[in-house]
């Protein structure tokens, strides 16, 4: 598989009166052509924020401070604003947790579909009206020739979703962030508004870079996972590797997390497993690994040194020190 | 539309805007509707009551107060439409500048406007006629001057809030400039207070320059504005009554009209409705 972005030792601070968080302390990943990645962690763990990074809309006071975001053999970070808003939207898009709101109220969603055709590639209006009726149709929303004339609110969340899914496949993409994208919407229309999201990335050979607390969405359609912990990645590798054999406490717990029918009874507590303590604050992290006060497998190296990589097999990896780090490994 | 048939639905808004219309077809129509010259002096019949030749009666130089009512509408539309044009267009600039972009900019440029604001508006009006002269356009110029800071907060306020929604966040993300970005995904989201804001700035430039007239300091004197009517009358306000009067009638429909519309915009557009 060919990888289209890879990002590498990105660092996001945002520069505070309270002093300097870091939001994303040094991040590696990559997504291959096609592929679904998907991103977990708990909130403020900096999945958002590597989002943003990589589009460089990261808020102010944030600012990028290192690293290499590479897209088509060239540097994001190298662009002008430019060249960048011309990748933004047409090379890497993104779409949003709340569909009802992401929506332009004051345009009608055809208006939106066509002006980013028109922006981005110079089409005629009928030619922009008619790959957008026809992009509707794709996502699967009924009469889309109706549709196209009407304004958000007369849409429902689902198929809000599905516009969206619609505006930011247009232009095919190869990468596309969705950050948190269905957690607005009802379960029911979840899983369709994925169904259809995904069968047309894999059409068009689109990577996803999935964002979710949710770990069974990333169990359903992703594969490979990243887990993130405090500005950093502690733990990624296959999904079926991920869940059969995840080695990282941290993501233990997450798993132990879930509730499952049937697993309370195996457990002397019968309440659902938590990870005790809260994300350490990004404005003072621990010097060792940021997850040792809450682990309970604490050792001493924890919290002194950062964890170095560990390789389980193959893709599998692991920041931790209960594991043998490789040699090649930083 | 359904904005528009909550409006034909409006009553008092629809009185407002039939008596705008009125006037702007008056102001057209000012020629045939006219049954004098307005400039034109009858001293043969000066200070004539209202009867079947001179319907609204004469003033002191025998001029026919109804043509030079008549006539008065196109001075007064031609000022308020314009100065709040003027307004309108600086303050949306300004407004949005402010709001997009922040940044110590935004403060020095809103604290003008507050300074601009914390006049009284004819007095500033009259500090910028002074200045400049007495014209048509200056007024145009004074009296836009005097609006710009409304629209600007107003167009500010919007921005602020409108800038952190998540469809502006995906504009940006879907690689929009900044242009567009203003122009096309956020001024069209805060039209409805500066629709509101314009319908009632007209009826306060009909107003103003009513005044800045009769102070002479409007539109020079031969011209039948509807300030420099009534400032020629006060001299004989109890003796010819009707020389205030019509123009006074004139003033207070146009102001009504357009206050009327206002509110029945204000109604219509809340969008809380929506």
């Amino acid at each position: 598989m060919d990888t289209v972005l890879s990002v590498e030792n990105l660092k996001t601070y945002f520069y505070t009166r309270e002093g300097v968080a870091k939001a994303v302390n040094g991040v590696d990943l990559h997504l291959d052509r096609g592929e679904i990645l998907g991103v977990v962690g708990e909130s403020g763990c900096g999945k958002s924020v590597t989002a943003f990074s990589i589009l460089r809309l990261v808020p102010r006071p944030g600012r990028i401070v290192s690293g290499e975001i590479v897209l088509d053999d060239r540097d994001l970070l190298r662009l002008s604003p430019a060249e960048m808003r011309r990748i933004r939207g047409d090379r890497i898009s993104m779409i949003f947790q709340e569909p009802m709101i992401s929506l332009n109220p004051a345009f009608t969603i055809g208006d939106q579909l066509v002006e980013a055709l028109r922006i981005h590639r110079n089409m005629n209006k009928t030619e922009a009206r008619d790959h957008a009726v026809d992009m509707l149709r794709k996502v699967e929303i009924p009469s889309p020739e109706r549709r196209f004339n009407e304004y958000p609110h007369q849409l429902s969340g689902g198929m809000s979703q599905r516009a969206m899914i619609a505006e930011s496949l247009l232009l095919n993409p190869q990468v596309l962030i969705a950050d948190e994208p269905t957690t607005a919407l009802d379960v029911t229309i979840q899983a369709q508004v994925l169904d259809v999201m995904y069968r047309l990335t894999r059409d068009i050979g689109t990577a996803i870079m999935l964002i979710t607390h949710n770990l069974g969405l990333v169990a359903e359609s992703a594969r490979r996972v990243m887990v993130m912990y405090a500005g950093r990645v502690i733990e990624e590798g296959p999904v079926k590797s991920i869940f059969e054999n995840a080695k990282h406490p941290y993501t233990r717990g997450l798993l132990h997390s879930i509730p499952l029918p049937g697993r309370r009874r195996r457990q002397t507590d019968s309440r659902l497993f938590e990870i005790k303590g809260i994300v350490p604050s990004l404005f003072d992290l621990p010097p060792g690994c940021a997850f040792y006060p809450r682990c309970s497998e604490c050792q001493d190296i924890c919290r002194h040194e950062a964890p170095l990589r560990c390789e389980i097999d193959g893709q599998h990896q692991v920041f931790c020190w209960l594991y043998e780090p490789c040699r090649k490994g930083s | 539309m359904m904005t528009w048939q909550r409006l034909v639905a409006h009553k008092t808004g629809m009185l407002g805007l039939v008596i705008i219309l009125l006037n702007v077809s008056v102001a057209f129509t000012a020629p045939w509707v006219a049954t004098h010259d307005p400039l034109g002096m009858d001293i043969l019949n000066r200070d004539a009551p209202p009867s079947m030749d001179h319907i609204f009666g004469t003033d002191d130089y025998g001029r026919d107060i109804f043509s030079r009512v008549v006539y008065g509408t196109r001075i007064s539309l031609y000022i308020s439409l314009l100065s709040v044009l003027v307004a309108m267009v600086c303050g949306i600039g300004i407004g949005a500048f402010s709001g997009y972009y922040r940044g110590w900019a935004d403060t020095v440029i809103m604290r003008f406007m507050d300074a601009l604001m914390s006049f009284p508006a004819i007095l500033l009006a009259i500090g910028i006629m002074a200045v400049r002269g007495g014209h048509i356009n200056n007024v145009v110029i004074a009296l836009g001057v005097v609006y710009t800071p409304r629209f600007a907060r107003i167009v500010r306020g919007s921005f602020l809030s409108l800038k952190e929604k998540e469809f502006v966040e995906a504009a940006v993300a879907g690689g929009n400039g900044d242009l567009v970005i203003i122009f096309r995904h956020i001024l069209p989201n805060c039209m409805a207070p500066i629709i509101v804001q314009a319908t009632v700035s007209l009826a306060y430039a009909i107003l103003a320059e009513a005044a800045l007239s009769f102070l002479g300091l409007g539109a020079p004197p031969p011209a039948p504005s509807w300030g420099n009517i009534l400032s020629d009358a006060r001299n004989f306000m109890l003796d010819a009554p009707w020389m205030t009067i019509f123009p006074g009638i004139a003033i207070t429909f146009s102001v009504l009209g357009f206050n009327l519309l206002g509110d029945a915009l204000r109604d219509v557009l809340d969008p809380r409705l929506k």
